[in-house]
């Protein structure tokens, strides 16, 4: 298969099929939180397209140079090709996200302000994003090289992009319907994550 | 042991649940849930971290400079994480790889990082131990219970042992055929967003 292609279907599996939150469950609790707005919504949402499309990556770096079996080969000192410190990833991929997501925030502070006015306090949030970290455990799991690795992590933000601006237009209308008590609010908001989550398991026949 | 101090283990065992009241740690509630086994190893594994990173934040809560302390409680949550995974993969092993990232992922559950910071950090050892406790356990509730019902109706099982009788099922001249969407995303959405609704009608609990 051309390359190109195989990128284009990787990009439209991971964001409709394999949606990260809808069909992953990853990065639930901002999801609920923040989808009571449709502005804040898509603020969140570039975001963690964003953050997710430079951190994925990065850490396919550091777990393909650093920490995977043997990857400390290319040091060529003795007893390296046996080496394998993947135990190690939670907490050196926990460490380069929040790492990444202050740099990001300097610098769209120094660079581009009003970018940084609209994103700024979404930033700190998604260090401990559910999305984030569980895109870059993926990324190790399904053994992606570094080109999917991008394409991956940007699209896996589209997918959460997609989904959380989706939520927030739907309760946006729900706010003048009348909902039982006990459903007000996370209940009737799972349910209709549940409706999403359906209509998006129809995209699973597209094979590209 | 009078009621206040035994408030913080009973209360999120009922009404102030994590998941269905605080709205904490839902990724993990929706994606362990196909089958009782898994539901019950996430839920030892979570019980043993939130313990674990309550009794450690409690006792260095005078230590930690509050700029830093989503870093070091991070650090202290991913050491804990880091143990009971390889723990999974040394004894469990079939059932860490269902689990796939979701252990890892425990890291970044809002409810571990969420007690730390609200009660962890403000209180003694014993309550802390208390709370983690408390809240671990509301916690594998609803997961225990989410993952009753999609196994019941899913595959008609309970903990693997076939629980609906197989003369009943279509293929052998009966009726019944087991609802395969519970298997997928949107049961889980369906069954947790009931269960919501369930659990605020009896403790009375309205969102706005």
């Amino acid at each position: 298969m051309e390359p190109a292609m195989h990128y284009l279907g990787l990009a439209v599996e991971t964001i409709f099929i394999k949606n990260i939150l809808l069909a992953y469950f990853l990065g639930m609790c901002s999801f609920l939180a923040i989808s009571k707005s449709v502005e804040t919504s898509i603020g969140l949402g570039l975001a963690v397209v964003f953050v997710n499309g430079i951190t994925v990556p990065l850490n396919w770096v550091i777990s393909e140079y650093l920490l995977g079996p043997g990857a400390l080969q290319w040091t060529g000192l003795a007893g390296m090709s046996g080496v394998d410190l993947s135990f190690l990833n939670y907490i050196i991929f926990i460490a380069t996200i929040a790492a990444m997501v202050q740099l990001v925030e300097m610098a769209l502070d120094r660079f581009s302000p009003t970018l940084y006015q609209s994103l700024g306090i979404f930033l700190p949030l998604i260090a401990v994003n559910c999305a984030i970290l569980g895109s870059s455990l993926f990324m190790v799991e399904r053994e992606y090289g570094f080109i999917e690795s991008a394409v991956f992590g940007s699209s896996a933000g589209a997918g959460f992009f997609l989904a959380i601006v989706t939520l927030a237009t739907m309760r946006y209308k729900l706010r003048y319907s009348n909902v039982p008590p006990g459903l007000r609010g996370l209940g009737i908001a799972m349910l209709l994550t549940g409706l999403i989550s359906m209509a998006y398991m129809s995209f699973s026949g597209i094979n590209l | 042991m009078t009621k206040k101090t035994l408030d913080p283990l009973v209360g999120p065992m009922g009404v102030n649940n994590p998941i269905t009241r605080q709205v904490l740690g839902i990724c993990s509630a929706l994606a362990v849930t196909v089958k009782m086994d898994t539901a019950l190893v996430m839920s030892g594994a979570l019980i043993f971290v939130l313990v674990g990173s309550n009794v450690m934040v409690s006792l260095l809560r005078n230590l930690i400079p509050p700029r830093a302390r989503i870093i070091v409680m991070l650090v202290i949550i991913a050491t804990l994480v880091i143990f009971i995974d390889q723990l999974l993969k040394a004894f469990l092993y079939d059932i860490s790889k269902q689990l796939s990232v979701f252990v890892g992922l425990i890291i970044t559950n809002c409810i571990v990082l969420g007690r730390a910071e609200a009660f962890a950090l403000k209180n003694g050892v014993g309550a802390s131990a208390l709370d983690g406790l408390g809240n671990g356990v509301g916690y594998g509730i609803i997961l225990v219970l989410v993952a009753f019902f999609r196994e019941l109706f899913g595959s008609g099982t309970f903990l693997g042992i076939q629980v609906v009788p197989l003369g009943l099922y279509a293929q052998h001249g009966g009726w019944y055929m087991n609802n395969g969407l519970m298997l997928l995303a949107p049961g889980a959405f369906f069954v947790l967003g009931l269960l919501v609704w369930l659990q605020r009608t009896i403790s009375g609990y309205t969102e706005d």
